[in-house]
């Protein structure tokens, strides 16, 4: 089986989960997601990557970091 | 010219402290943001600590320089790569080289050729890498694809915001955003599946 337009919608992955594909690309790749389960599979798997990087990736701020912040306040631009 | 009136000069005085109270207050609503964000920039958590006490330090001095009605979170994004650049990302891990680069679908590839097809198909297949793998493979990609990878993915930055805090064009942000990405992949597929 030729993968030459599944190829293409590959190319498509980023910018169509972005939403910054053009009229005419967005077409192209839910004309060809929507009868191919290969690439269908692969779109949400990445959107479910991309959740889960976030999610995983997001740390919170140390404790005592926002009172340090906090005694920063009224420095002196000529400090 | 003539001198300013006292009352004047000292309702003046006021609405400048009342100014500043409020760009400190609303600049600290952030922390938490900026943190995230620094935190995935540099090596350690104590890095991230000590860039982010310097990024705060430098807005506050130099607070008058933020145009209100203007985004702030870009503004302090701003102000942490520039002061993280020239610290000279001194304890980043950075790899000598950067890997042939694969294609978007190389990690699914990967996963499908261990699992079968129908792993893709299941909500928990992410959930095969772990967070300290996601974390790893980040530290991993080169510092100029990170920060973007950081901005855009993690601190939830548009393209033209991380256009702005990194000052270059928007299509070197989408470049370098897409280059990130898959060596993010690439690196998950090689710290995960090896």
């Amino acid at each position: 089986m030729s993968r030459e337009p599944c190829d293409r919608c590959e190319e498509l992955l980023q910018d169509f989960l972005d939403r910054t594909l053009t009229d005419a690309e967005w077409q192209e790749a839910e004309g060809h997601l929507a009868g191919c389960d290969y690439c269908s599979r692969r779109y949400r798997f990445e959107a479910s990557l991309r959740r889960y990087v976030k999610t995983s990736a997001v740390e919170r701020m140390p404790p005592g970091l926002m009172s340090k912040l906090d005694e920063l306040r009224g420095l002196d631009a000529t400090a | 010219m003539s001198e300013p009136e006292p009352d004047t000069e000292a309702r003046r005085i006021a609405k400048e402290a009342r100014d500043r109270a409020r760009f400190e207050e609303d600049a600290l609503s952030f922390a938490d943001q900026v943190y995230r964000v620094a935190r995935r920039l540099v090596g350690s958590r104590e890095e991230a600590e000590d860039l982010v006490q310097e990024t705060y330090a430098r807005a506050f001095r130099s607070w008058r320089s933020f145009t209100p009605g203007t985004n702030m979170r870009a503004w302090l994004l701003r102000i942490l790569t520039n002061l993280n650049v020239d610290r000279g990302r001194k304890v980043q891990r950075t790899p000598q080289t950067q890997p042939l680069e694969e294609t978007d679908y190389y990690l699914a590839n990967k996963l499908a050729s261990a699992g079968g097809e129908e792993v893709l198909e299941t909500d928990e297949v992410v959930e095969r890498l772990s967070q300290d793998s996601i974390v790893n493979a980040l530290a991993e990609i080169q510092p100029q694809f990170r920060d973007v990878v950081v901005l855009v993915d993690i601190g939830d930055f548009t393209y033209a915001d991380a256009a702005q805090i990194l000052d270059i064009p928007i299509g070197t942000v989408m470049s370098r955003l897409h280059r990130g990405r898959r060596a993010l992949k690439q690196h998950l597929a090689e710290e995960a599946l090896t």
